[in-house]
């Protein structure tokens, strides 16, 4: 096999142990999808009658974001719990694929809430378009490639559950401006090419970067 | 150790030339004609924050060299730059929201794409410490926050072109400040008070970066001696 | 307030920054000096014993 495909490999075969994981415990995507929904809930209330759709999609971000670092919190648990990383550092697979199925795997966590999210707002709230469902991909990309790598810090440090939405809410101020202007600006195409720009450089870095987290 | 013996002339220097520019900015330039003399508050909103982009900028270029060639000594001079910067972007959130006052009548505007852009970087950065306290001393944490300070300068760009984009949803109005065009003597001023505040900047982190030094030379000797 | 008192408002709280700075380097100047006592103490006492 070539390097890559053993690349790949890798990341799938890390990836698959986080779904499998999770299908076992159920610890974060019953969590996640509640979340999203009550929070929406919670919005009907929240915002004036009468508020148009704008500010309605400006929630829909909100509820987003906090769903994903929901989901991130818990991201390195299992590792954490079980003493695994320091395993997985070791072990002989480059260590940004252990990035990378992270983020693969809190991506799908995120997607699935997201499948949820989507048409309850549409439901409750407001028609969703094209473009503005882009939009939501192109962010959750985004988000968990940052996020993961974020997330895996904050696994580091003594207060891991406040000093991550601390890390992570100063990154993800660009992904919410791209995934509201695609939402409801006419130019939506712009934001998308700029969540486009911003997945592309900030998961080089992670990517790049993930090895000097990791190691002790 | 050359170098070292060098601050004094480097701080003496930087008090001649805050001197000059205060009085260059206040007295010397030329009345804005549009603004009048709120305009003043440029000659030092301005450098700041130019200076607080050179501190990230710098503390990011530190932690790269850190992770590339490592050496705890890079560690602490990343830190320290990221403290000047943090010190200079809270004085350009300040300068400018007074500015803000004087020119538009209130104390933050959402369309003024620097302050938005400050207050992100501020927050940033704020985080950056608060990880840099919650994780134990030692190479590692060297390593984190270096990566951290990395995604900085990443997010500098990424936000400015953001604000820049959200302005057209939030705001479709955008403030200017700068007029048309600055005179000579406005432009040399300017320069001088840019001059100043870099090296007001760097002589801060160079006295910041010796007093962690005797620290941790004075730890090593209470280690030595007990 | 008058626009003179804004800018004069704006450079004040600049040094106030600056003069903030210099009295916290203070606070650890005379931190460093009550340490650099303490070991100089110490390292005086070895000498006597040994």
């Amino acid at each position: 096999m070539s390097a890559a495909s053993l690349y790949a490999a890798d990341v799938v075969a890390l990836a698959r142990k986080d779904l499998r994981l999770e299908l076992r415990a159920r610890d974060t995507l019953p969590a996640m999808l509640l979340f999203v929904v009550s929070t929406l809930v919670v919005f009907h209330f929240a915002l004036p009658a009468g508020t148009g759709a704008d500010a309605a999609f400006g929630l829909l971000w909100i509820a987003i974001v906090f769903t994903a670092l929901l989901g991130l919190a818990r991201a390195w648990a299992p590792e954490r719990e079980g003493g695994a990383l320091d395993g997985l550092v070791l072990a002989p697979c480059d260590r940004s694929a252990i990035w990378l199925g992270k983020t693969l795997a809190v991506l799908i966590f995120l997607m699935t809430a997201e499948l949820v999210a989507v048409p309850a707002f549409a439901l409750f709230f407001a028609p969703i378009d094209l473009v503005a469902v882009a939009g939501v991909v192109l962010a959750s990309v985004g988000i968990c490639a940052v996020g993961s790598l974020l997330a895996a810090m904050a696994a580091a440090s003594r207060g891991r559950e406040v000093i991550l939405p601390l890390l992570f809410l100063p990154l993800a101020i660009p992904l919410v401006v791209g995934g509201v202007g695609a939402g409801i600006s006419p130019e939506g195409a712009a934001y998308l090419s700029f969540l486009g720009l911003y997945d592309l450089v900030f998961a080089i870095l992670a990517w790049a970067t993930f090895e000097y987290v990791v190691t002790e | 150790m050359s170098s070292r013996n060098s601050l004094p002339l480097f701080a003496g220097t930087t008090a001649v030339l805050l001197g000059l520019a205060v009085v260059v900015a206040l007295l010397v330039a030329p009345e804005d004609a549009n603004q009048g003399v709120s305009q003043r508050i440029f000659y030092f909103h301005v450098p700041i924050a130019l200076t607080a982009y050179l501190c990230f900028g710098l503390g990011a270029w530190k932690a790269l060299r850190l992770l590339w060639v490592g050496g705890e000594r890079r560690d602490v001079e990343s830190y320290t730059w990221i403290h000047q910067g943090t010190i200079f972007g809270t004085l350009t959130l300040i300068t400018g929201s007074i500015w803000a006052k004087a020119s538009w009548g209130v104390w933050w505007s959402w369309g003024s794409n620097q302050l938005v852009l400050f207050l992100v970087l501020f927050l940033f950065y704020c985080a950056y410490f608060m990880l840099r306290f919650s994780i134990d001393e030692g190479a590692r944490r060297g390593r984190i926050c270096a990566v951290y300070a990395l995604f900085g300068v990443a997010l500098i760009p990424a936000s400015f072109f953001a604000i820049r984009l959200a302005s057209d949803f939030i705001h479709p109005t955008v403030f200017s400040r700068e007029g048309p065009q600055m005179t000579g003597t406005m432009f040399g001023s300017f320069l001088v008070c840019w001059a100043a505040i870099t090296l007001l900047a760097y002589v801060m982190y160079r006295t910041e970066v010796v007093g962690k030094r005797i620290d941790a030379s004075l730890r090593e000797l209470r280690e030595v001696l007990s | 307030m008058s626009q003179g008192q804004y800018v004069a408002l704006a450079y004040g709280v600049v040094l106030v920054f600056v003069l903030l700075w210099a009295t916290i380097i203070a606070a650890k100047l005379s931190r460093l000096e009550s340490e650099t006592a303490d070991l100089a103490a110490l390292a005086q006492e070895r000498e006597g014993d040994g």
